[in-house]
């Protein structure tokens, strides 16, 4: 028989092993996941010194600018089929800068979150490959009941450092950023995504790259100066 | 009585570790502590369910019957009974064979390692092996002679 002595000891250290994992379980769950608030005021400090997520020389003499919602699946299928086509014969022969401009829709739940996530990676200059996975991956996330845990596994995958990125996103200090961005889109005349302001016209949709190259050079044309 | 001691306090810590993945699962928690960042990927795998229930419950399930177990051998009427130490041999042999199944996934079909998983298998092979050292301990001797 085992003496009484042993098995109250053994009944203490269960004890504590229950209480403390409980404990952990419950710290856990009072951490919370990130929240990204939308309507958040909009600072100053929001918007000083930033634009846009770009891509392409800054020089170039034609800029696009995509107001997109990561949970959106036109947007996705734009990212995915139409945007490497563009980089390719727009943003990288110098004709094109890209000018990336969140725009979440309220039917989206996770989109401020998704947009937040890539705000992160731009802290660390790997904002396009986490934007292009994120997109990659709508299909995944998109059913989650939470997704934040998902796009930590992209973070790592891009090759954030990942302490970094938690902080930034339990701090959820680009929300007002975000915010102003959806703001933006709004005021010039945004009420689908995805949408594109090139030159001071909007278009609601790109049926492919080559007519956005068509578009493109009859704007460079009519821009180019006379001989 | 040192095993059954044992299987609890693992039975018991399998439980934990089975809660924090379902947890992590649906959303009640934002990032497992995973060093190799594999958890999320495995967990949120079309393999973390099997026959259509989260691979979390079944083992929260195991571990909890392997604590009750434990925990019925350990009063005096069951100290010195085999049932409790039969049954926990026959769930942590199921266990062991579950747990190489899933980590046969990990490393060939998912190539992903989620650690708790590791933990959780490292765990049940253990159990098992305390389960075989009490059948021992409770098996008939051949008298003196």
């Amino acid at each position: 028989m085992a003496g009484t002595r042993s098995l109250n000891r053994f009944y203490l250290v269960l004890l504590v092993l229950a209480v403390g994992g409980g404990g952990l379980l419950y710290w856990q769950v009072r951490r919370g996941v990130p929240s990204i608030p939308a309507n958040v005021t909009v600072t100053a400090a929001d918007t000083a010194g930033f634009q846009g997520y770009f891509l392409g020389k800054a020089d170039a003499p034609v800029v696009i600018s995509e107001y997109a919602d990561y949970q959106c699946p036109g947007c996705q299928t734009f990212d995915m089929v139409q945007f490497p086509d563009i980089v390719r014969q727009l943003i990288e022969t110098g004709q094109v800068r890209w000018r990336y401009r969140d725009f979440p829709l309220s039917m989206h739940p996770f989109s401020r979150l998704a947009a937040h996530a890539a705000a992160c990676a731009n802290d660390q200059d790997r904002y396009w490959p986490l934007h292009a996975m994120i997109y990659q991956g709508q299909g995944n996330w998109a059913v989650e009941s939470e997704p934040s845990g998902t796009f930590r596994g992209y973070a790592q995958k891009v090759g954030l450092d990942l302490t970094a990125y938690d902080a930034c996103m339990m701090s959820a200090k680009y929300a007002g950023r975000i915010q102003a961005s959806y703001d933006e889109g709004v005021r010039v005349g945004v009420n689908g995504t995805p949408t594109f302001l090139i030159g001071d016209r909007l278009y609601g949709g790109l049926s492919n790259s080559d007519a956005l190259k068509h578009l493109v050079d009859s704007l460079t044309a009519a821009t180019a100066p006379t001989p | 009585m040192k095993y059954r001691m044992g299987t609890a306090l693992l039975g018991l810590t399998g439980m934990l570790i089975s809660v924090y993945l379902w947890m992590f699962k649906h959303g009640y928690i934002g990032s497992l502590a995973c060093g190799t960042g594999g958890c999320a990927t495995v967990q949120l795998s079309p393999y973390s369910k099997f026959l259509g229930v989260d691979v979390a419950v079944l083992g929260f399930l195991a571990y909890a019957a392997l604590l009750g177990l434990a925990m019925l051998g350990l009063q005096p009427a069951w100290q010195e009974r085999r049932e409790p130490t039969r049954a926990a041999l026959l769930i942590s042999g199921g266990g062991v064979l579950f747990a190489a199944y899933l980590t046969w996934l990990e490393l060939f079909v998912i190539h992903a390692i989620c650690r708790w998983c590791v933990a959780s298998a490292v765990i049940i092979v253990v159990v098992f092996a305390l389960a075989l050292l009490d059948h021992r301990r409770l098996a008939p001797r051949a008298p003196l002679t």
